[in-house]
């Protein structure tokens, strides 16, 4: 079982710990009798205040450490070429015909969307800057990462997790080789090669989707649809996306991976029951957690 | 006797209330087995993780040759946990992976060997192991038994100087589990790793274990030799030992080792009150590493099994046969003397080679050898120093070969 990294117990303990020692000097020992009794009051309150604000920094900050452990060790020779290959197979090639399906038919609803509402003002001709913008810029990156968290973020959570308690992980650390870099690397490396070639298909996909209720449709001619699509968007926005696409991949598969890895440390189920609440979690927070995170990177990239 | 390898200071660990090892003091050889033993969950695995750095103790300290772990740097650790290799108790393979990956795994992460040689090394070990023809399969479609074997194929492949079995043999039959045990003692001879068991075999493991370590309520209630230990007048470890055993052995039928003991005691009671001599033979199968090179592990046990049964066919009905070791089975002949015991033997070697008699069927291209030694017990004199006797070579009568 992997060391837990910080015992439960810890910061409370170091915080609130009083010295075992009494001091020897009378007037100081009475102070301190005097002083425990407001701090028993409050220890409660104090320690539960103190937790709300330590638990989750701690817990963020051991993500951070499990990510970055898995990117550098991406790069130790010999470079894990095949199964970075199997990642990029399992992330980016399975998952080209949901992407495709989702992208076609946002594309669809955008197209339906736009002209609705850019018909009250009579400028139905704009409606491929419309829908190039938005699905490059917003909708593209979004949905094709949720659409990974759901194929292939819940499949590591689950793997990964069931490696963990039928002690694989425990077999790999007794051979020496290193449990992060044989599971977690290939997979960060995998989905940052294919988030944003999922993005980028998404979009291209997406805006044939518009085509299709657009110009097929609805009528707008392509021509129009088309010269839109291409004056509208320029190569910041395109650049927008992917980093958008870079930054999901990170955050997907960290969170899946480092809910399955820690399974073990849950402590609301255990085995099947563990697994599968790790898996739940690990899609929930992680689908959270990209919109958040889009929030704020598209208010710095603005 | 030279510093322990691994030695347990004090070793302390809590799960919760739970108190696991209280202090446990242990100390692991170079180049012996050391078999722990002691009731189920009384922390006997929680123990093997400690070594392997798995787990790390609450309080005490764990020193490899005199150096603790917590102490060393950080290649030193690295270099000193390849010479280790632990085997699961529930194997522990990896399900999305074949057979032949799963055992070529730890070769092919930490060694540069070019491919063929790792194929090599993992089919001789799989080949050892009686596992052909189940490279591509995955461990899921395997039953119990095989995927123990492929879980210590894996922990074997890699050479390793130091083995840590967690119950090999559980879940075995009687053929696969004394396999198991001689490959252990095998392997241990040839390439002298030092192994540790944990099991709930006894007494085979004894037969192969230099050392015996029984946990009790997280300490080491005992720590001796297998002779020691079963001449312990401790109830609580006396009671353990003969819960475990079986009256007869699961492998040839013939009565136990222990029961072995009991008989040849109430036979020297006898002859103490009432001068009624009886004698011992010790029949050895000789050859047995040549035996496991050609045919397989599992040739050994099947021939002993034959064996035992064709001896107890030739005994009369007052004899009473018992296993007594790894490749021995021991006679008990009452009411004979010195010159009887030899003409038994005589006899025995007779009827052996009237291979209408013995319908043995030995592996094919393999003679197996029967070394039969006998001695006649004198008054007050030690089981030990009659078996030694029977093996001295002096009277060691016949070498029956059966091809």
């Amino acid at each position: 079982m992997v060391k837990n990294w910080y015992p439960e117990a810890y910061w409370a303990g170091a915080i609130f710990k009083r010295s075992d020692k009494q001091p020897n000097n009378r007037r100081i020992r009475d102070k301190c009798e005097q002083m425990t009794t407001p701090i028993d009051f409050t220890q409660k309150q104090l320690q539960t205040l103190g937790r709300l604000a330590i638990d989750p920094t701690r817990h963020l900050g051991r993500i951070a450490l499990f990510f970055l452990q898995g990117f550098f060790l991406i790069f130790t020779l010999p470079v894990q070429v095949s199964k970075i290959v199997q990642q990029v197979y399992f992330i980016g090639m399975k998952s080209i015909s949901i992407i495709c399906l989702t992208g076609a038919f946002t594309g669809m609803v955008l197209g339906i969307q736009g002209y609705y509402t850019l018909s009250q003002f009579g400028s139905e001709g704009l409606l491929g800057a419309a829908v190039a913008l938005s699905l490059i810029r917003e909708m593209g990156p979004v949905l094709a990462a949720i659409m990974v968290i759901a194929r292939a973020g819940s499949a590591m959570a689950a793997e990964i997790g069931i490696m963990r308690i039928s002690e694989e992980i425990d077999a790999l650390e007794t051979m020496d080789i290193n449990s992060i870099r044989f599971l977690i690397s290939p997979r960060i490396a995998g989905a940052l090669i294919s988030f944003p070639l999922l993005t980028a298909l998404f979009d291209v996909v997406g805006i044939f989707g518009g085509y299709l209720t657009g110009s097929l449709l609805l009528g707008i001619s392509p021509g129009i649809y088309f010269g839109k699509v291409e004056s509208s968007v320029v190569m910041a926005d395109v650049n927008g996306g992917f980093v958008k696409s870079f930054v999901f991949a990170v955050v997907v598969t960290t969170i899946c991976c480092f809910r399955g890895y820690f399974t073990h440390l849950g402590t609301e189920g255990f085995g099947a029951k563990g697994v599968s609440l790790s898996t739940t979690s690990a899609v929930v927070t992680s689908c959270v957690l990209i919109l958040v995170a889009d929030y704020i990177i598209t208010s710095f990239l603005l | 006797m030279s510093p322990p390898l691994i030695q347990f200071d004090n070793v302390f660990k809590t799960f919760g209330a739970n108190a696991v090892l209280n202090g446990a003091d242990l100390s692991i050889y170079k180049g012996q087995v050391t078999t722990i033993i002691g009731k189920s969950g009384t922390g006997k695995s929680v123990l093997l993780k400690h070594i392997i750095g798995l787990m790390e103790p609450d309080k005490g300290r764990i020193l490899f040759n005199g150096k603790a772990l917590t102490d060393m740097k950080k290649p030193d650790r690295r270099a000193l946990k390849r010479k280790f290799s632990y085997m699961f108790q529930n194997t522990a393979l990896f399900d999305s992976m074949t057979v032949f990956d799963n055992v070529a795994l730890p070769l092919r992460e930490n060694t540069a060997y070019p491919e063929g040689e790792i194929q090599r090394r993992v089919r001789d070990k799989m080949h050892q192991l009686d596992l052909t023809g189940i490279d591509e399969k995955y461990p899921s479609q395997l039953s119990g038994g095989m995927k123990k074997r492929v879980a210590l194929a894996r922990a074997l492949v890699t050479e390793p100087e130091i083995v840590l079995f967690d119950e090999p043999t559980t879940g075995l039959d009687p053929i696969r589990k004394n396999a198991v045990h001689s490959m252990i003692a095998d392997y241990q001879q040839r390439f002298g790793f030092t192994g540790i068991v944990v099991s709930h075999e006894i007494p085979d493991v004894f037969f192969i274990s230099q050392r015996i370590a029984m946990l009790d309520s997280g300490r080491i209630l005992f720590e001796g030799t297998p002779e020691e230990i079963q001449n312990i007048t401790d109830p609580i470890i006396q009671q353990f030992i003969k819960g475990q055993q079986n009256v007869r052995d699961d492998l040839t039928g013939l009565p136990s080792h222990h029961q072995g003991i009991k008989r040849f005691k109430e036979e020297m009671t006898r002859l103490q009150r009432h001068q009624i001599t009886f004698s011992l033979v010790l029949l050895t199968i000789n050859n047995i590493e040549n035996i496991n090179e050609i045919a397989g592990h599992s040739a050994v046990p099947t021939l002993l099994k034959d064996f035992a049964a064709q001896v107890r066919k030739s005994i009369y009905i007052t004899d009473t046969c018992f296993r007594y070791g790894m490749n021995k089975i021991m006679v008990v002949l009452p009411d004979t003397n010195q010159t009887q015991a030899e003409k038994f033997c005589d006899k025995l070697s007779r009827k052996l080679k009237e291979s209408t008699v013995f319908d043995i069927q030995p592996v094919p291209g393999v003679c197996f050898s029967v070394s039969a030694g006998y001695a006649e017990a004198r008054k007050d004199s030690h089981l030990d120093d009659v078996i030694r006797t029977a093996e001295s070579s002096s009277n060691v009568f016949h070498e029956i070969k059966v091809c």
